[in-house]
C-alpha cells in the first residue's frame, strides 16, 4: 500500500490516515463498524473528494481527520504528528491549522450571537490577536467570503441558506488553518447558489495555500473540485485514484454503478445506467466477503467468502487502487 | 381536453394582516400519459402550486387569489370537499419528499394501503390485502406479506418510498404528482425509484406532474418543462428543446451553473444573488436585479410569458437568442 501514502512523493503529505478503524456500540451488543480499516494521504494543497452514500461512513472518517474522533486502531497525522499522541491541550493547538465546513452552518452558528462574533469565536479561542485586531481581521474575512461590512452586526437568521454558508467559510479561515475539512458544504444550496459556493471555496484554496478534503454525496460536484476521490462503501474506501481516471475507468463496480447513476441533462454524457438492486446492508451486520457482494452486478462465487484484496493499478504517477476481488491477487500487483 | 389545465393561478398567504403572493397567474397543462416536469429553486412556488392541485394547504392562511385547476374538465378549486376527498388518492395520487413524514408512524404499511382501498373502493378484509400485496409486489417490493405487518420506521427510506408509491397508486390514478420524490434518497436508490416511476406510468398509462429542482433528472423523466422563479412560471417548453436553447436568462443559468459543464477545477457560471422573498418582488421582471440581460424596462414592466416558436414560451423582455 505504500504508494498511495505518498501522493506526489516530493512534498511530506499534510494529512495521512494509516489503516484507521472507528467503532461504536450498536444495538444489541453488536458492533457497528462505521470506518473500517482506511488508509490514505493529502498532499499539501491537494483536494480529496470524499464519496459515499448515507452510512457509508464518510462523515466518521471527516471527523476522525480533524481529531473529533478517537480511532479505534490506526493513526491520523497531521504533518507527521499523531492525533493521538497529543494532549487534549496541544490538540486543541493544532486544530486552529486543521477546520471544519459543515453542511448546515445555521446548525454550527449560535443564533444568539452576531456574525461577526462568531467569526472572532476561534480566533479568540487561539487566542489571536486583541479585540480591536479581531474586528479589523473579521471585516477582512468578510470582505474575502463576499459578504457585505455590515454583516458582523447582524445574527445568523437574517441571512439566506447561501450567506450562512459564506458566515461559516469565513469562520473556517479565520485562523488560517492549513486543510478544511468541508462535509456536505454544498449539499443544503440551491444549483444557482451551489455554484457560487464552490467558486469561493476554489478560489480560496489557492489565495490561501489550503488542502481541502472534500466529503459529499455528489458525485458531480466532487469531481468538479477534486484533484483525487476516495469511494467509500459501509466504512471502506474500495476505490481511489485521481478524478479523471475514477470518472473515465472507473474499475470497482460500485463506483461503476454510482456514476451511472448522476442524472444527466447532457444526453452525449448519458451512459448506460446500471440499476443496483436493494439497499446497502445495515453496517452493524456487514456481509461476510465483499460488503458490495450482495449488491453486486459482476458477484463471483469468491467475493461471498474472501475479502477483497487491495490491488494497486495505474502508473506511479497516477496510482489507482480498487479493494475488488476483479482486480489483482491479494498481494497486489 | 388537457387532463390537466392549470389557468392563471394565483396564491396567497396571509400572516397577521399582511398578504403575500406566492404563485403568481401560473399557467401549465398537461396530456394523459404525459410527463411534465415544474422545476425551479426552493421558494419558486412549486411544492405550493402542486398541494393547491391537491387542494392539501391548510387555507387561512393560503387563499386563491384567482384562476381555475381543471382535471377533466372539472375545476378542482370549486368542488365541495366532499368531492375533492373522493378525487384525492383515487383519480389523483401524490407522493411526497419525505415518505417519513408523510407515511402515519403507528399504523402498519398494509392498512395504510387498505385504507385507501377501504376508503375508495370499499374494499375490505381479503380482498383488500390481496391488492396490497399486488401493489408492494408492483413497486418492487420483495416478501409483500411480511412486509404488510412492518410499520414505517422498520423501513430504509428506499423502501419507504416504494410504499409511499404504492399507496398513491393502488387506485390506479389517472395523475401522479411527485414532489422531490428522490431528493431524500442516495444516488443508487434514487436510480431504482425513478426506473420504478418510468415503468409504473408506462404500464398503468398515467401521467405524471414531477416537482424538481434537479435538470438532470427532468432531463431522463419528463416530456414538458415548466420553469419556475419567485412564483411564476418564466419558460414553458419540451424538454429537449428547453435543454438545448433555453430562452429566458434564468433557465440558461441554472443550465451553465451546473459543476459538469466546465473544466474541471475552472469557474462555474453563477446568478449573482438570492431570490427575492414573497413580498419583496417588485413591479417589474422578479428576475431582472440577477439578471445580466436585463434592459430598463425588465424593473417596471412584468413580462408575459409568450410564444417563441416550437412550443417554447418565455416570460422575458430580452430572451436568449
Amino acid at each position: 500500500m505504500g504508494r498511495l501514502l505518498e501522493p506526489g512523493a516530493v512534498s511530506r503529505p499534510i494529512l495521512e490516515v494509516e489503516a484507521v478503524a472507528k467503532h461504536f456500540p450498536g444495538k444489541g451488543g453488536r458492533l457497528l463498524r462505521a470506518v473500517e480499516n482506511v488508509s490514505l494521504a493529502l498532499a499539501p494543497g491537494e483536494t480529496l473528494g470524499i464519496v459515499g452514500e448515507s452510512g457509508s461512513g464518510k462523515s466518521t472518517l471527516g471527523r476522525l481527520m480533524l481529531g473529533l474522533h478517537k480511532p479505534t486502531a490506526g493513526r491520523v497525522r497531521f504533518e507527521g504528528v499523531d492525533l493521538a499522541s497529543l494532549s487534549p491541550a496541544a490538540l486543541r493547538r493544532l486544530r486552529r491549522h486543521m477546520q471544519p465546513v459543515f453542511q448546515d452552518p445555521y446548525a454550527s452558528l449560535d443564533p444568539r450571537f452576531t456574525v461577526g462574533a462568531s467569526i472572532a469565536e476561534p480566533l479568540a479561542i487561539h487566542r489571536i490577536g486583541d479585540a480591536a485586531q479581531r474586528r479589523r481581521r473579521v471585516a477582512e474575512l468578510l470582505d474575502i467570503v463576499g459578504l457585505e461590512p455590515d454583516a458582523a452586526r447582524r445574527y445568523p437568521h437574517e441571512f439566506s441558506g447561501g450567506q450562512r454558508q459564506r458566515i461559516g467559510i469565513a469562520r473556517a479561515i479565520a485562523p488560517e488553518p492549513k486543510l478544511i475539512v468541508a462535509d456536505e458544504p454544498v449539499s443544503a444550496l440551491d444549483v444557482s447558489i451551489q455554484s457560487q459556493i464552490l467558486n469561493l471555496l476554489i478560489d480560496l484554496k489557492s489565495r490561501l495555500s489550503l488542502s481541502y478534503v472534500f466529503i459529499s454525496h455528489d458525485l458531480a460536484v466532487v469531481e468538479h473540485i477534486s484533484d483525487r476521490v476516495a469511494v467509500m462503501y459501509l466504512g471502506q474506501v474500495v476505490e481511489l485514484a485521481e478524478t479523471a481516471a475514477l470518472y473515465k475507468r472507473a474499475l470497482h463496480p460500485y463506483t461503476r454503478a454510482l456514476i451511472s447513476a448522476i442524472p444527466e441533462p447532457e444526453p452525449a454524457r448519458r451512459r448506460e445506467r446500471i440499476i443496483l438492486s436493494g439497499d446497502a446492508p445495515n453496517p452493524e451486520e456487514p456481509p461476510p466477503g465483499c460488503p458490495f457482494h450482495p449488491r453486486c452486478p459482476e458477484v463471483m462465487p469468491r467475493c461471498r467468502t474472501d475479502p477483497p484484496p487491495r490491488a494497486e493499478l495505474g502508473s506511479r504517477a497516477s496510482p489507482h487502487l480498487a479493494v475488488c476481488h476483479l482486480h489483482g491477487d491479494p498481494g497486489g500487483r | 381536453m388537457s387532463l390537466l389545465a392549470v389557468e392563471e393561478l394565483s396564491l396567497a398567504f396571509d400572516d397577521d394582516g399582511e398578504s403575500r403572493q406566492v404563485v403568481e397567474e401560473a399557467s401549465f397543462a398537461l396530456e394523459a400519459g404525459r410527463t411534465l416536469g415544474l422545476v425551479g429553486e426552493s421558494g419558486c412556488g412549486k411544492t405550493v402550486t402542486a398541494m393547491s392541485i391537491m387542494r392539501l394547504l391548510p387555507s387561512p392562511p393560503a387563499r386563491v387569489l384567482n384562476g381555475r385547476i381543471l382535471f377533466e374538465g372539472i375545476d378542482l378549486l370549486r368542488l365541495p370537499a366532499a368531492e375533492m376527498r373522493a378525487i384525492r388518492g383515487d383519480r389523483i395520487g401524490m407522493v411526497f419528499q419525505e415518505p417519513m413524514t408523510s407515511l402515519n408512524p403507528v399504523l402498519s404499511v398494509g392498512f395504510q394501503i387498505e385504507e385507501v382501498l377501504r376508503l375508495h373502493r370499499g374494499l375490505r378484509g381479503a380482498e383488500a390485502r390481496g391488492q396490497a400485496i399486488e401493489m408492494l409486489r408492483h413497486v418492487g417490493i420483495g416478501a409483500p406479506e411480511r412486509r404488510l405487518g412492518q410499520y414505517p420506521h422498520q423501513l430504509s427510506g428506499g423502501l419507504r418510498q416504494r410504499v409511499m408509491i404504492a399507496i398513491a397508486l393502488v387506485c390506479r390514478p389517472r395523475l401522479l404528482i411527485a414532489d422531490e420524490p428522490t431528493t431524500a434518497l442516495d444516488v443508487t436508490i434514487q436510480a431504482q425509484i425513478l426506473d420504478l416511476l418510468r415503468r409504473l406510468k408506462r404500464e398503468l398509462g398515467m401521467a405524471l406532474l414531477l416537482i424538481t429542482h434537479d435538470l438532470g433528472i427532468v432531463a431522463e423523466m419528463c416530456d414538458e418543462v415548466a420553469v419556475m422563479y419567485a412564483g411564476r412560471i418564466v419558460e414553458r417548453a419540451p424538454a429537449g428543446v428547453l435543454f438545448q436553447r433555453p430562452r429566458h436568462p434564468y433557465t440558461a443559468g441554472l443550465l451553465a451553473a451546473r459543476p459538469r459543464l466546465v473544466p474541471k477545477g475552472g469557474k462555474l457560471a453563477t446568478i449573482p444573488g438570492t431570490v427575492p422573498p414573497p413580498g419583496r418582488r417588485g413591479a417589474g421582471c422578479s428576475f431582472a436585479e440577477r439578471c445580466s440581460r436585463a434592459l430598463p424596462r425588465c424593473g417596471s414592466e412584468r413580462p408575459a410569458l409568450t410564444p417563441g416558436g416550437e412550443d417554447q414560451w418565455a416570460a422575458c423582455w430580452n430572451p436568449v437568442p
